[in-house]
């Protein structure tokens, strides 16, 4: 049985934005397992669809059509027992004024109906580095202790699921390394993770498989190495001091002075190198390296726009 | 503790630990009245023939706030969880509709109900209050607040501001408390207003509540029984298919 399973889920927003008959297709007939004790990543730009469909997961938006289900419950027609099952990290700050840590996370543990769990409550506060914060007011904690708080109460009540939507987005490195320890350790235990983030070389070292959504649809899904085949092997990296010509800066990555081509072999650096050279310019600090993630991710994202088959779809 | 006993402890420490503003505040604000409606009033008016003014103001004072708070009480957590983002923390859980709704109303009640009492402690010091029948002021006490407490959670779920919760309570709360005879016996007004006011279901909450106070009402306390209990029997079920159907919290 499945972690997770979305069977072509669907959800259609009533819109001006997509103009198609008044509704904006958030998510199009997405379908895919998760195994239990996988580390999943769900990838996606801006708008792809990847809160909407943790959304649908978590109970807090239905879908328009399909089907979702955790460890077998349906999550709309058997909701109390997918939502055991589940522990959900959400992506905005949110946190309740009124209390301190502690209680915070009291009060998550009574909603599930755990009771005396003041034990397992402590060892999440040490393993989260929220120890000496246990008494504090949730208003006098910084984003960071905010973040970690949110992690606690998603983990609370002991979820063989846990879902995790960029959950470091603007946070330090340090929380970053506390909360990753802290996620993989329950990943090794036995816990499944879906984790969506912007940080594709957190996916890349953290996932075992990942999914691409773009638009609302599934355009790749396999896991992690295989993905990273699929891309062009190697970068060619450089940096220029002047704008490269229009025919050239389409197929680059540019940041700042820094400038990435997808090569697959000598041949083709060979080409770029002679082309940035006719165009007058100077390569400076020449390297190649690996393809990593990111250029898999940017490779599919600028491929045939409306194919599920675009890299590696398994 | 179960969910929904969590939920209701949770919701009572949230208007505990502000006191002074969700209770003492309120006390405050109906001493106001009794003193100043009291002492212009005092000398001139006899309610029913024969209760001073100020003895007949306190129950009515006191079942105002009741009201007015439980209604707060729901009302102003929901929204304000809306508003902040962190009602996601209760819609994660397994929690039923009915766990929110018995939770709610029920933090609702005893904020009302301890509202209520603080505005008798204080009002003994000022007159003597009788208890003719005190299961009757029990009854619509409890009755009074579960009302407005689904009410509350009816508006809280609606409004998507606190502009728009203030209007509920401007507009529709505060006029209908004030048109049901808190300050007066209908009995003083021209029959117009008389048959107008039989259409509040607040002048019952108010009329029964003071039945129990001096066994003399503007109508039976078994109508206002049935009016109050009717009221209460579809404003809760508008707030549980409301609940149910995930109005405005689970698009």
């Amino acid at each position: 049985m499945p972690a997770i399973s979305f069977q072509s889920v669907s959800k259609a927003y009533p819109s001006p934005r997509g103009a198609q008959n008044g509704t904006f297709l958030a998510l199009d007939r997405v379908s895919l397992d998760i195994e239990q004790g996988e580390f999943f990543g769900l990838l996606g730009p801006n708008g792809a669809g990847k809160t909407t469909l943790i959304s649908i997961l978590a109970g807090l938006t239905r879908a328009t059509s399909g089907k979702v289900s955790v460890l077998g419950h349906d999550v709309a027609l058997d909701y109390a027992q997918a939502r055991r099952c589940l522990g959900v990290v959400p992506q905005e700050l949110v946190f309740d004024p009124f209390f301190n840590v502690r209680e915070a996370l009291r009060f998550q543990s009574g909603y599930f109906g755990v009771k005396h769990n003041d034990d397992w409550i402590d060892e999440l506060l040490d393993s989260l580095g929220l120890a000496d914060k246990a008494g504090a007011n949730m208003r006098a904690l910084s984003g960071g202790m905010k973040r970690r708080v949110l992690v606690a109460q998603a983990l609370v009540h002991k979820p063989p699921v846990i879902v995790l939507d960029e959950p470091t987005a603007g946070v330090d490195v340090e929380l970053r390394q506390t909360l990753w320890q802290f996620i993989a350790r329950l990943n090794k235990q036995g816990s499944t993770v879906l984790l969506t983030t912007h940080y594709l070389e957190e996916a890349e070292a953290l996932c075992g498989r990942i999914a691409m959504l773009k638009t609302g649809r599934v355009v790749a899904l396999n896991h992690t190495s295989e993905l990273l085949k699929s891309a062009s092997s190697n970068v060619l990296r450089f940096k220029i001091d002047s704008e490269l010509p229009k025919v050239l800066a389409d197929q680059a990555r540019i940041t700042g002075r820094i400038v990435q081509f997808p090569a697959h072999d000598a041949h083709e650096i060979e080409r770029y190198l002679a082309a940035v050279r006719e165009a007058g310019l100077v390569a400076q600090d020449v390297e190649i390296r690996k393809a990593d993630l990111e250029d898999v991710f940017l490779q599919v994202m600028t491929q045939n726009k409306d194919s599920v088959h675009g890299v590696g779809l398994a | 503790m179960t969910g929904w006993q969590t939920l209701l402890y949770k919701e009572v420490l949230r208007f505990w630990k502000v006191a002074f503003q969700t209770i003492a505040g309120p006390v405050l604000t109906a001493m106001l009245y009794l003193l100043i409606f009291g002492h212009a009033l005092e000398a001139h008016v006899k309610v029913y023939g024969q209760v001073s003014y100020t003895a007949f103001l306190v129950p009515g004072l006191a079942m105002m706030s009741l009201l007015q708070n439980a209604f707060a009480n729901s009302s102003s957590s929901l929204i304000a969880s809306k508003v902040m983002g962190n009602l996601v923390f209760l819609m994660l859980t397994p929690l039923s509709y009915m766990n929110w709704f018995v939770a709610y109303v029920g933090a609702a009640v005893v904020r009302g109900l301890v509202v209520g009492l603080g505005v008798f402690a204080v009002a003994f010091v000022f007159t003597d209050i009788s208890f003719v029948a005190p299961l009757w002021i029990v009854v619509f006490g409890v009755l009074g607040a579960a009302l407005m407490g689904s009410l509350g959670l009816i508006a809280g779920l609606w409004a998507e501001k606190f502009d728009q919760l203030a209007a509920f309570q401007n507009f529709i709360v505060m006029p209908m408390t004030f048109l049901s005879g808190v300050f007066y016996s209908i009995h003083s007004l021209p029959p117009v207003w008389q048959t107008v006011s039989h259409l509040n279901p607040f002048f019952y909450m108010i009329d029964g509540f003071r039945y129990g106070f001096f066994g003399i009402s503007d109508v039976s306390p078994w109508l206002s029984l049935g009016v109050v209990g009717g009221t209460l029997v579809v404003v809760s079920a508008v707030a549980v298919a409301l609940l149910r159907s995930g109005y405005k919290i689970r698009s």
